[in-house]
């Protein structure tokens, strides 16, 4: 029985549990990271859509979350720093019935691929984005990120930190991402909610997930303070509402601040498909039209 | 005059249609059987400074722009002041003489009304389409012809702006034979070929064409001059064979998503100028790394920075290359001409796709914008090499290996939707399976693997002929060239032997890997060696000189324009001269040259 995940059609739904999703590659994190809480939930929730491993492809940019990939039984691509979206648009574009999801950290998705994201959205290609945000560079060991809060004293920024940080969920929103949610590694079920929905959402879906860094930035004490779920009244389908939720930087809300659904960039390229092959391609008469 | 071959420059301002008026009178050409060659700069701005058009026409194959004018076209000032050294003495002016009056220097004169002649026929925009119908009775082609091409090419059929079109057509051709040239001043004795199967195209056209002969699939690209036309033309065609084209964000986006979907199995390109591989080179790496088959076009223009856009250069070599963080094993390949554009971009992708590595392909400015008359394509050589593909049980898990190590370095490569085939492409250093790992064992045979590729293709390269040698076997003088200097090479060969000079050249059209063999073998049978290069340092002969061991003669131009015959015969003649003296007092002629 076919099924539809976004905008891939699936031959059929695999059952295997979340555990068969693991690859043979043990994760090299530090333990205790929130990336492992990500990964689980990841696990659980392509395990619940059941996609089949073949169909699914996981791309990931450098950080510590550019491992992510190699984790999961699926098909991978590590990427180089910053172009993961790219990289799952070009995979997605070539064949759309993959399940294409792009893994990246706070600095790979918000700093140096930064120019990616707007487009990627805009696009409204399908593709689900999970950005494992943990504050900081954890793997170039401990310098401050797009996300670092103002005034962070590290190595880097030894008179604490003078670039304010940015707010990611109000980015998604304002560059037109059709699905934007925010989860927290600690909220493991939540989490494999969001990514599910994630998913199934048929266009760009944007989450961020708090993934604290235990070794450069422990920040599990402070998410579980200042977190929590959107209002259960949250109007998804408001952009406005939305965007009210985001700005608010006393509590960090989590849950799906917005979902459009729509047409995806899938949906174009197939209709644009379409209409030029209405004439059918002949690549002798394509040459023939050069004739002197 | 009778003549077998006449060149017009075309000089005025951006937004005159100089450059119509050029192409229309080359097509023109064209349709009554005779060969062209274009050749023009444009300012990169979109609306004023100086354009230049010139047309080489001739009822043979032409291989270079021509040296000197038969005719110059002066829309303006500018436009007599810039070229008008360039006119034979037994040249013609024709210039606008409602815009100059040149002053009298011994040559033909004849001023051409443009903006009166517009104004008579209510039709100012039409200047450039009078100039046309002047040059067809200037160059006593037949007028029935011009007329259908203007048809074909400047309007709709039945439309008002079509109508003008040939009016003003008619009012140029009849100026000129009402006012001192009933009998015109140049003829060309055609072959008497009715309507045939050449085509006039330029290397752009070609390159998209051999791109869509050689399967491509997906195109992702960002604006750049002068490689814009590429993706333009690509997003008409691509969609109608299921392909897919996207304008990326920027360059680095581009390659990113051309790799992402050869992952897929897609036969994938991106075109570019040299700024733009410059961007692309970290993720042309990681290509190499994961072994991803892509097909990066640079067409090169003058720079370095943006140097300027819409100028010739061969300043990329080094780029195409070597750029990369630690050794890269990539082919660069390098068509040498319009026609050849079509064949390199198939063998390109052929090598792409079989040897799972990225292939950098060097077109230039020139080669890309310029309109030429070629014979029609030789499909039988348009054969499509598919990629190594795994052969998956069906319901393995775990045994697959990815960078699987083989003799020939090329491991069978399973595709998204391939059950037992999960992987993760990995631009960490891997073992077989793909997993990440330091050891320097596996270090070690990953890179050799990837070169192992560089030197499994050399029979195929062979076997595609990626090399053109001619010339005197018994030549004291070789030349060694790459890409688009081979037309003005192969014009100053000629000229060297009618004046008794005997010489040789090859060019390779696969850079990486060279074909030693035949380099090594034509080093030793022409031990005067010649490498004209359009770059300052003389790229390409640094890439000889590490290789062979051997110093050589340079022929380096940096102007942003491309070689006269004239001025490789020059430095030919310089050479055989020193090869003369030098057996005479026994001097290396290296150290004379």
């Amino acid at each position: 029985m076919a099924i539809q995940i976004g905008s891939a059609m699936i031959s059929a739904p695999v059952k295997l549990a979340p555990n068969e999703y693991k690859s043979e590659i043990k994760p090299i994190w530090c333990p205790g990271c929130g990336d492992f809480g990500v990964l689980s939930s990841f696990y659980k929730a392509v395990s619940e859509l059941g996609i089949p491993p073949e169909q699914m492809v996981v791309v990931s940019g450098i950080g510590c979350s550019g491992r992510f990939p190699a984790f999961v039984e699926a098909y991978g691509f590590h990427g180089v720093h910053g172009r993961a979206l790219p990289l799952a648009t070009g995979v997605k574009l070539a064949n759309p019935d993959l399940v294409v999801c792009a893994v990246g950290g706070d600095g790979d998705i918000f700093s140096i691929g930064a120019g990616h994201l707007p487009h990627a959205a805009r696009r409204n290609i399908d593709i689900t984005v999970i950005v494992l945000d943990n504050e900081i560079y954890g793997l170039t060991k401990g310098q401050p990120s797009p996300t670092s809060p103002f005034g962070m004293e590290r190595k880097a920024s030894p008179y604490g930190s003078i670039d304010r940080p940015i707010n990611p969920i109000m980015l998604a929103l304002t560059y037109g991402a059709t699905f934007v949610a925010r989860g927290f590694s600690s909220r493991p079920k939540e989490t494999t909610e969001l990514i599910k929905q994630g998913i199934m959402h048929k266009g760009f879906s944007f989450i961020q997930v708090y993934s604290p860094c235990v070794t450069f930035f422990d920040t599990y004490a402070h998410f579980k303070e200042v977190t929590a779920p959107l209002p259960a009244d949250h109007d998804r389908s408001s952009l406005k509402a939305a965007m009210e939720q985001a700005m608010d930087a006393r509590t960090l809300k989590l849950g799906v601040f917005y979902e459009e659904i729509g047409p995806s960039y899938e949906d174009s390229v197939r209709e644009l498909r379409e209409r030029a092959m209405a004439k059918p391609f002949d690549l002798q008469k394509l040459m023939a039209a050069f004739r002197v | 005059m009778t003549k077998d071959d006449l060149v017009i420059r075309i000089g005025g301002e951006s937004g005159e249609g100089i450059v119509t008026t050029g192409e229309v009178f080359a097509r023109i050409a064209a349709f009554t059987g005779l060969d062209i060659y274009t050749v023009r700069t444009i300012p990169a701005e979109i609306k004023g400074g100086h354009v230049m058009f010139q047309l080489r026409t001739a009822p043979h194959r032409i291989y270079s722009q021509g040296d000197e004018l038969n005719m110059l076209l002066a829309f303006n000032q500018e436009g007599y002041d810039k070229h008008h050294a360039l006119l034979r003495p037994d040249g013609l002016l024709v210039y606008n003489s409602n815009e100059l009056t040149p002053p009298d220097d011994g040559r033909m004169h004849f001023g051409l009304p443009l903006n009166e002649l517009a104004r008579q026929i209510d039709f100012m925009r039409g200047k450039n389409i009078i100039a046309i119908g002047a040059l067809v009775k200037f160059f006593d082609l037949p007028y029935e012809k011009a007329r259908q091409v203007v048809e074909t090419h400047l309007g709709r059929k039945g439309g008002e702006l079509l109508r003008q079109n040939l009016v003003a057509l008619e009012t140029g051709y009849k100026y000129v034979a009402e006012h001192g040239y009933e009998e015109p001043p140049f003829h060309l004795e055609g072959p008497a070929r009715e309507r045939d199967n050449r085509l006039v195209i330029s290397g752009n056209q070609a390159l998209s064409l051999g791109a869509l002969a050689a399967g491509c699939t997906f195109y992702a690209g960002y604006p750049i001059t002068p490689a814009s036309d590429i993706m333009e033309f690509l997003a008409a065609q691509l969609p109608k064979v299921g392909g897919t084209m996207i304008q990326a964000e920027d360059e680095i986006a581009a390659l990113a998503m051309a790799i992402g979907a050869s992952f897929t199995g897609a036969r994938a390109m991106t075109a570019t100028s040299g700024p733009g591989l410059a961007l692309m080179i970290e993720l042309l790496g990681h290509a190499t790394a994961t072994e991803t088959p892509v097909v990066v076009v640079d067409v090169q223009r003058a720079g370095p920075s943006t140097g300027m856009p819409t100028k010739v250069s061969q300043g990329d070599l080094r780029l195409a290359m070597y750029a990369a963080n630690d050794d890269a094993a990539r082919f660069c390949v390098a068509p040498v001409s319009v026609e050849d554009c079509f064949y390199q971009t198939i063998n390109a992708f052929n090598l792409a796709e079989k040897y799972q590595l990225p292939v950098v392909l060097l077109s230039d400015q020139d080669m890309s914008v310029r309109m030429e008359t070629i014979p029609p394509f030789d499909m039988s050589r348009a054969l499509i090499e598919p990629r190594l593909l795994a052969n998956l049980d069906g319901n393995g898990r775990g045994k697959y290996e990815r960078y699987a190590l083989t003799e020939s370095g090329i491991s069978p490569m399973s595709l998204p939707g391939m059950r037992g085939g999960q992987y993760t492409a990995e631009g960490l250093t891997h073992v077989p399976s793909g997993a990440p790992d330091y050891t320097p064992e596996w270090h070690r045979a990953m890179m050799e693997k990837r070169f192992q590729k560089l030197r499994s293709a050399r029979p195929d390269i062979q076997r595609w002929r990626m090399l053109e040698e001619w010339g005197d076997e018994d030549a004291e003088l070789g030349i060694i060239g790459w890409g688009s200097t081979i037309g003005p090479v192969r014009e100053a060969m000629e000229m060297a032997r009618a004046h008794g000079i005997k010489s040789a050249a090859i060019y390779p059209k696969c850079i990486t890997p060279l074909p030693d063999e035949e380099l090594r073998l034509f080093i030793a049978k022409h031990p005067t060696v010649l490498v004209p290069e359009l770059n300052y340092t003389g790229q390409f002969a640094h890439v000889l000189r590490a290789r062979y061991k051997q110093d050589f003669i340079r022929l380096n131009k940096y102007e942003g324009v491309p070689f006269l015959a004239s001025e490789v015969f020059e430095k030919i003649k310089e050479i055989h001269m020193t090869m003369e003296r030098s057996l005479f007092m026994s001097i290396p002629i290296k150290e004379m040259v």
